[in-house]
């Protein structure tokens, strides 16, 4: 494709310029397609819940678990990573974000009153086993 | 010769090897096709210069100069790296094969040296083996998307493959050494090594619909090991040691 601009990019790095990349405008742009998105999810050690991290862009499974490393397993442990296409995800309207309007008023479904820790010590003390009806 | 030299000889070409490779994937930083590519680059290039300076401090306990004193104060005969590793980045598709071809060599070297009877090697190959084997991963990965990718992607992957081939089994010269490095258990030798990584490579490029060069025509070119070069390693280490030169005893 002849180039109407054959101006190169000079840069003070002389790894930049010795590349010769041509400054050309942004409608060189025009055609390339954007690669879907990949949600990614991070687990930190095994046995632990994969949590949502953000997203790869790429063009299939394999490059995209390749970049979800590169992306969000650089710092830190890391024992597994999803990755799963977006296209995947199927997800609630958020005009219809009213459905969960009452849920923080519905107190008598939280577990506050249940002192599982304090059963557990209690049944360890008494010395029961598994198959002993509490 | 003795075991020390053998091993120090050992030593040497390791680290050359890594420090140049990783030097020259480091150009690519800020160059890469696409966002995440050049993170990937630059990480593994890291990752290189990074165990180069774990050997280079091998040696220092064996008697040789301090890292940074070897690393960026020799000239260009007194390096051990293979001549693959000191061209020019050239287009991404050579960048990608060389990373293809070192990185598993490596990764068979590594392998085979966590059994080293030299114990402070083994244990340095250990704690890198699974960091080289994602480096393996990342080139397997993009050689298949490339050699049965389109036509341009396929003919660019195949022409650099059989341009570079000689170069590349240029990996495997024997040093001086090489039957004591066997019989003492420090090494398997690069005759070991290079059957192993050509089990390992063919099938690979095989898969990726790309052909090695016919068997008699292989002429490997060694030279790299015994300080012989090519024109490009000056003008890098010239670059490389640029600002380390400007006051080598500047604390960093």
């Amino acid at each position: 494709m002849a180039a109407e601009n054959n101006k190169t990019v000079d840069s003070l790095d002389p790894r930049i310029s010795r590349v010769k990349i041509s400054s050309g405008d942004s409608s060189d742009m025009d055609n390339l397609v954007h690669f879907q998105t990949y949600e990614v999810f991070h687990q930190k050690k095994r046995g632990a819940q994969h949590q949502h991290v953000g997203i790869v862009h790429a063009p299939n499974p394999d490059m995209a678990l390749l970049y979800a490393k590169e992306q969000y397993a650089r710092r830190e442990q890391t024992a597994n990573l999803w990755v799963a296409p977006s296209s995947c995800i199927s997800a609630t309207e958020y005009a219809d974000d009213d459905i969960f309007s009452t849920t923080p008023d519905k107190l008598y479904r939280n577990p506050a009153t249940y002192k599982v820790m304090d059963r557990i010590n209690a049944f360890k003390e008494r010395g029961m086993k598994s198959t002993d009806e509490v | 010769m003795n075991n020390i030299t053998a091993l120090k000889e050992l030593l040497y070409k390791i680290a050359d090897d890594q420090l140049i490779i990783g030097h020259r994937n480091s150009e690519w930083t800020g160059l890469g096709p696409i966002l995440e590519e050049d993170i990937a680059f630059s990480s593994m290039a890291q990752d290189k210069i990074g165990q180069s300076e774990h050997i280079y401090n091998l040696l220092h306990q064996l008697g040789e100069a301090e890292p940074d004193t070897v690393a960026f104060t020799r000239n260009a005969e007194q390096f051990h790296n293979s001549q693959l590793t000191e061209l020019p980045i050239g287009e991404y598709d050579f960048s990608l094969l060389r990373h293809f071809l070192f990185d598993f060599a490596e990764y068979l070297r590594f392998g085979n040296l966590r059994e080293s009877s030299y114990q402070p090697l083994a244990q340095v190959a250990k704690k890198f083996y699974g960091e080289i084997k994602y480096h393996t991963m990342h080139a397997n990965t993009w050689i298949y998307q490339l050699g049965t990718g389109t036509q341009e992607s396929h003919d660019r992957m195949q022409n650099v493959l059989d341009k570079y081939w000689n170069t590349a089994l240029g990996m495997f010269e024997e040093g001086p050494a090489e039957e004591l490095i066997i019989s003492e258990g420090i090494f398997m030798g690069e005759k070991a090594l290079r059957e192993k990584w050509l089990e390992v490579v063919v099938p690979l490029l095989e898969k990726s619909s790309l052909k090695v060069p016919e068997r008699d025509t292989w002429e490997p070119i060694f030279g790299g090991r015994t300080g012989k070069h090519t024109e490009h390693l000056q003008p890098l280490l010239s670059e490389m040691t640029e600002v380390y030169a400007i006051d080598p005893s500047a604390d960093w």
